[in-house]
């Protein structure tokens, strides 16, 4: 008898996967279901682009069910908890969703309300975030109309969806209001909880001096308790303010509120708690997860979801097989990370390797140059984009884009900081 | 990697002051990174936080970040700053002995 495989999610991880086991397993060895829901499959990384008018919302939204491939179910319906112990997902409706092996790859959600103001006084009037399209659309107009002024971008605490999103947004910004003669009247500052620009050291020394040179400020160790919207500030949990003109928040994120309602399936923020290589749920044999959902400490990133779909699906095929896991994704992530004027930067790591210059994807050859600004780069995101609907989402690979993360091509940290 | 001494014992340090081998902690080498680092007088909820690092730092490998901290701790984050100054999740890293946060990136 086929077994069920249910996958909670029809985004990146989830759409990708379905794809991907679809093509390995008959349907006479598996049914899969796919549950969301919604049928609306948002492209994410165009939500950066939407609010500079470069990108237009309706191109970056599409059916979830057109991306699955023929014998994928996808089933219309909130998941309300999973019981581990029953193998089974209760959802809003209907009969529970009995299942051989759940994967679970329902993103991160936003959480506004953790942050005290931020959907209060002055949201969508000064306040603003990019994460939906009607969100990056409000942005979009505030930003066509704004006069200059005090212009904050604030990331409010890791973990973030991208998180060289908000820097990206900071060098976009900087082009935009360039473009549009304001950027005279205009300070861009940049609040960060973390010490520095970045995470990783070397890739923070590079960003914080492009924000340097851009004329972006940079206050650091910012740990946002509050948003007054009305008197036009934040305020830190140690009690220091910025104020500003116009804010763009990148609010606090955590899993799906059904992973928190799932006894022992998540962490203290609602992700899924895995083998960081194997993907595999402490919960239980028959549980994975995959993307944003996955606590893993790489980035939440279409990359680093890719590169996971292929581990995951050796995995759930060797679960069938009664075979043990094997521990594949080596926390491979890749991210462009567009700097405004046409160029963009490229980084490329692993749970073990920090960013570092260099080539990719051959090495030497490249021809994408590693964290240094470059037009090919740029033309390299804009690609990306066909490439997501048309290989990564159906689960192919991409030709010279291997899985697993390489050190060829990259200068260690001693050279890299002799390098510029 | 350095060593320094506290409580009359020598431990080993990274750059940044955080010890890089949770064994060579004690509570009097807590209290000396305190006094060093301006927070003063350990009180019951220094240590209740203090605790909580240590045990999710040798339990799970990594050091809970501010928010874990907010939801795990048993201490709201407004009073994490105000036990521990400017970055409560790095300093009570730093008197628990333990490595400093990673920082999911």
């Amino acid at each position: 008898m086929a077994k069920r495989i249910a996958i909670l999610g029809g985004g990146t991880g989830g759409t990708l996967v379905a794809n991907r086991l679809r093509r390995r397993l008959a349907p006479e060895e598996a049914e899969i279901v796919v549950v969301d829901r919604d049928d609306r499959h948002v492209y994410q990384p165009g939500l950066l682009f939407v609010p500079f008018g470069l990108q237009e919302p309706d191109g970056i939204v599409r059916s979830r069910r057109a991306q699955l491939r023929e014998g994928v179910e996808l089933r219309l319906a909130e998941v309300d908890q999973v019981d581990v112990e029953d193998n089974a997902v209760r959802l809003s409706e209907g009969p529970p969703l009995e299942y051989d092996v759940l994967i679970v790859a329902s993103g991160a959600s936003l959480l506004y309300e953790e942050t005290e103001g931020l959907r209060g006084a002055g949201w969508g009037e000064s306040v603003f975030a990019f994460y939906s399209v009607a969100e990056a659309v409000a942005l979009r107009d505030a930003l066509r109309e704004f006069r200059g002024g005090r212009l904050v971008v604030n990331m409010i605490d890791m973990p973030i969806k991208c998180p060289v999103a908000p820097l990206e947004f900071c060098f976009l910004a900087d082009w935009f209001l360039r473009e549009r003669g304001v950027r005279e009247q205009t300070e861009l500052l940049y609040a960060t909880p973390l010490d520095a620009a970045f995470t990783k050291p070397v890739a923070a020394e590079r960003l914080g001096g492009m924000l340097e040179r851009k004329g972006v400020a940079l206050e650091t160790e910012f740990a946002t308790g509050r948003v007054d919207g009305e008197a036009g500030r934040l305020v830190s949990w140690d009690e220091r303010e910025i104020g500003f003109d116009l804010l763009v928040s990148v609010p606090l994120h955590g899993g799906a509120p059904f992973v928190a309602r799932s006894d022992g399936l998540g962490d203290e923020l609602g992700f899924v708690a895995v083998d960081i290589h194997t993907l595999q749920s402490k919960a239980a044999p028959n549980v994975f997860a995959i993307g944003d959902a996955a606590s893993l400490p790489t980035s939440k990133a279409g990359s680093a979801t890719h590169f996971e779909g292929s581990a995951l699906c050796d995995n759930v095929c060797r679960y069938l097989a009664g075979e043990a896991p094997r521990g594949s994704y080596d926390g491979h992530v890749n991210c462009f990370i567009e700097s405004g004027f046409h160029r963009a930067l490229l980084i490329d790591f692993d749970y073990e390797t920090e960013p570092l210059p260099g080539r990719y994807p051959r090495p030497h050859a490249g021809p994408l140059p590693l964290l240094r600004e470059s037009r090919i780069n740029h033309m390299g995101k804009l690609a990306f984009q066909p490439l997501y609907w048309h290989m990564l989402l159906p689960g192919r690979e991409i030709p010279g884009i291997g899985a697993e993360f390489s050190l060829a091509g990259k200068q260690p940290v001693a050279a890299a900081e002799v390098g510029e | 990697m350095s060593t320094v001494a506290y409580a009359g014992r020598e431990v080993d340090v990274d750059p940044e002051g955080f010890l890089t081998d949770p064994g060579q902690w004690s509570e009097e080498v807590a209290a000396e990174i305190a006094a060093e680092n301006g927070v003063g007088e350990l009180t019951e909820r220094h240590w209740l936080v203090i605790g909580f690092m240590r045990d999710t730092y040798l339990e799970s490998g990594s050091a809970p970040s501010i928010r874990t901290l907010g939801k795990a701790s048993g201490v709201p984050i407004k009073e994490l700053y105000q036990l521990f100054p400017k970055g409560p999740a790095k300093l009570a890293a730093k008197i628990a002995g333990i490595p400093k946060p990673r920082g999911c990136i």
